[in-house]
């Protein structure tokens, strides 16, 4: 633990934000104001558990992201999934999953109603659920970001040399960069510069942010997820906003190379293809998913069965969408803490442990949870 | 009997298997007290004072994890029930729901650790039941114990006594239990890995009652964690509670699964801890009562009651405030 310890250092945090509120005071002379977008569900949660968010000065915002892959995730792939354990599957899945709203239901009513929807934590385990269940077919419902696809994807080598043939992958597969890069050119987001992912950023490599940030002109700080990754984070992108600059700058260089991580890049070129991705709230990015190539359609859960994923509906008051981009606080969304909570999710922001709104309401003190459109 | 031998369906049926389970499995262990001679109901002298009575079920999977088994859980949670209550532990029921191909080494494994829990809480086990369910109809062992205590007349305990600067104590590490058995219940093989905190708290409350006026409430943090119990004590009312996390006692090894699952230690389950509320004057005292005893040798003060109207309120390393709710739902883990 002390490794961990040595990055919440309470002393060290209190110099950082001593420097942070220097940074704001010399920003606010000039008039400006920051607005920075943490990409990853991870670090709202740290933001979150840490209090990170009221130590920052006035000028200083931060803006969760569309970095929750259960959350950006299109009602109707939910559909497919309900369908598809309507027609004997056995639904395989991540635990987040299973409460995230479809048009009209969710995998846990499907489940109360006789469906059957397994929660796995490893990706292997659909492949020994196909064993062991030869005469039923398994569809994972593969999800997630850069830095799940390869473990995921993975399993349908484990298949194939084991001849398991009863086994696809439900895939929804998102990519960070052309998120990043549809957000950078929606104007009515605000948007000053990012705070990048830690992991995701392993996989891809600090070199993968290069592009965007000269085109857009917006510095982009990749940080760990402890409490002082993220001040220093911060602080970085404030030095850079204060000179004009906009670099990629790697200060989670511990874990994150330039290049990425070949072993895992490799693994996904192999078995996807770039698709064009319907994000929940933002809609469709060009080529911002992955989905498998024609070779291995036999594992792809919407060629094998003919059921496409088109397009869901999602509750009518829910703003997901808008958190998902930014424009708007989850507590200026009329739903929020009142018809949807933890308990009752309305949206997959609720849901997913590290959506935004399930942020909000599980750490945000109640006179701090006001807040407005941006 | 032989280790190797498993549970039948007719251990439960009322004939000669069952005499014998009783004879040979019961009856040595707690035979002398009440149980003897197997009436249908334990006789009991009446004290003549009020009584605190309490009954809890325990389905813990595994059955035997790191610092304990459901044998010795399920004597500390009713145990510390009682003590909570301002009671002192005296008598104990224990009825088993045995399934079909239960091992009779683990069974008597179980029931030893009964037996010495019991003796070292200072109770007896003074009636009982076995039931035999066929095999997938249960998960090994079920354990349900009933208790009765003597209410301690020094204490008042209620939560409308709680004031604004009172302190809130704890006799040592949270959440090593639901990290014990969650590290078991995933196959993660640990060297040095958490171990349970399963154990008694009453001496600790038996310890404190020369300051019974001071004491304004307690509590075991169980299912939930610190943060359920916490916040039950200042929900809907003018009060609320701030802890330091800097002053949160973690064990390393419960830490550390905790990061890794992404679990909030607050919301993970103790099985050998009391949280205690008095008035700030005594809390020294008590702490010092407190680590005179094995049990209490890890005590601290957790935090102070505030006047932060309903809310726990946790003041994190890096000097930021962030609520702690009420955990939801399942625990689940990180998917990314």
């Amino acid at each position: 633990m002390n490794y961990i310890d040595e990055f919440r250092n309470p002393e060290v945090a209190a110099q950082f934000v001593r420097l942070i509120a220097g940074q704001g005071r010399t920003l606010a002379a000039q008039g400006l104001r920051v607005h920075i977008m943490e990409v990853c569900g991870s670090h709202t949660m740290a933001i979150g558990r840490y209090g990170i968010r009221q130590l920052l000065p006035e000028n200083v915002e931060l803006i969760s992201g569309p970095g929750c892959p259960v959350c950006v995730t299109d009602p109707g792939y939910i559909d497919t999934a309900i369908a598809l354990a309507g027609r004997g599957a056995i639904i395989a899945t991540f635990g987040d999953m299973i409460r995230v709203p479809g048009s009209d239901s969710d995998l846990t009513a499907c489940r109360s109603a006789g469906g059957d929807v397994r929660v796995c934590y490893s990706p292997s385990a659909a492949v020994e659920l196909a064993q062991s269940h030869p005469d039923r077919e398994v569809v994972f419902l593969a999800i997630g970001f850069e830095t799940t696809i390869a473990p995921v994807v993975s399993i349908v080598g484990e298949a194939l040399s084991a001849e398991v043939r009863n086994l696809s992958l439900l895939t929804a597969f998102k990519l960070v960069p052309p998120a990043l890069s549809a957000l950078l050119a929606d104007t009515e987001i605000k948007i000053d510069a990012f705070l990048c992912p830690a992991h995701v950023s392993a996989i891809i490599g600090s070199r993968a942010y290069e592009p965007y940030a000269a085109k857009y002109h917006v510095p982009c700080v990749i940080a760990g997820f402890e409490p002082l990754d993220i001040l220093y984070g911060v602080h970085g992108i404030l030095g850079q906003v204060l000179k004009n600059e906009a670099r990629v700058e790697n200060q989670y260089a511990r874990v994150v190379r330039p290049e990425g991580n070949p072993l895992a890049q490799a693994r996904i070129a192999k078995y996807l293809d770039p698709v064009d991705a319907v994000w929940r709230g933002i809609g469709v990015i060009p080529a911002s998913g992955l989905g498998l190539k024609p070779a291995f359609a036999a594992y792809d859960s919407e060629k094998k069965f003919g059921l496409p994923v088109r397009p869901g509906r999602q509750h009518a008051g829910c703003r997901c969408g808008d958190v998902i981009k930014g424009k708007l606080r989850p507590t200026a969304c009329a739903l929020f803490a009142k018809v949807c909570t933890p308990d009752h999710p309305v949206g997959p922001c609720m849901v997913s442990a590290e959506g935004t709104c399930a942020a909000y309401f599980k750490y945000n003190l109640p006179d701090e949870r006001q807040g407005g459109v941006k | 009997m032989s280790a190797d031998k498993v549970i039948q369906l007719a251990h439960g049926g009322g004939g000669r298997l069952t005499r014998e389970l009783i004879e040979q499995e019961i009856v040595p262990r707690f035979g002398n007290g009440p149980l003897r001679g197997l009436p249908d109901g334990a006789t009991l002298p009446s004290p003549g004072e009020r009584l605190v009575f309490t009954t809890d079920s325990f389905v813990v999977q595994p059955l035997e994890f790191p610092g304990g088994n459901i044998g010795d859980l399920a004597v500390h949670g009713t145990v510390n029930d009682l003590s909570v209550c301002g009671g002192q532990p005296k008598w104990l029921s224990l009825a088993l729901i045995l399934e079909e191909g239960l091992s009779f080494s683990v069974l008597g494994r179980v029931l030893d650790s009964v037996r010495a829990a019991a003796d070292a809480c200072g109770v007896t086990v003074a009636t009982g039941d076995t039931k035999v369910v066929a095999r997938g109809q249960g998960d090994g062992i079920y354990v349900n114990t009933a208790g009765i205590g003597l209410a301690l007349p020094e204490f008042t305990l209620g939560l409308e006594r709680i004031r604004e600067g009172d302190c809130v104590l704890v006799n040592g590490t949270l959440a090593d239990h639901g990290m014990a058995v969650l590290a078991a219940r995933q196959n993660m093989d640990f060297i040095n890995g958490p171990r349970s905190d399963t154990g008694t708290v009453h001496r600790l409350v038996m310890a404190v009652r020369e300051f019974g006026a001071a004491v304004r409430f307690m509590r075991d943090p169980t299912r939930g964690g610190a943060a359920a119990v916490l916040n039950e004590m200042v929900e809907g009312r003018e009060l609320g509670i701030l802890l330091k996390e800097r002053n949160l006692p973690l064990a390393p090894a419960t830490r550390a699964v905790a990061e890794m699952l992404g679990i909030d230690p607050l919301h993970a389950a103790s099985e050998g801890r009391l949280i205690l509320i008095c008035a700030s004057e005594v809390a020294p005292e008590i702490l010092k009562c407190w680590r005179a005893l094995p049990e209490g040798a890890g005590s601290v003060c957790l935090g102070t009651v505030t006047r932060d109207k309903g809310r726990v309120v946790l003041e994190t390393v890096t000097g930021g405030r962030r609520l702690v709710d009420v955990p939801r739902g399942e625990l689940l883990p990180r998917i990314c």
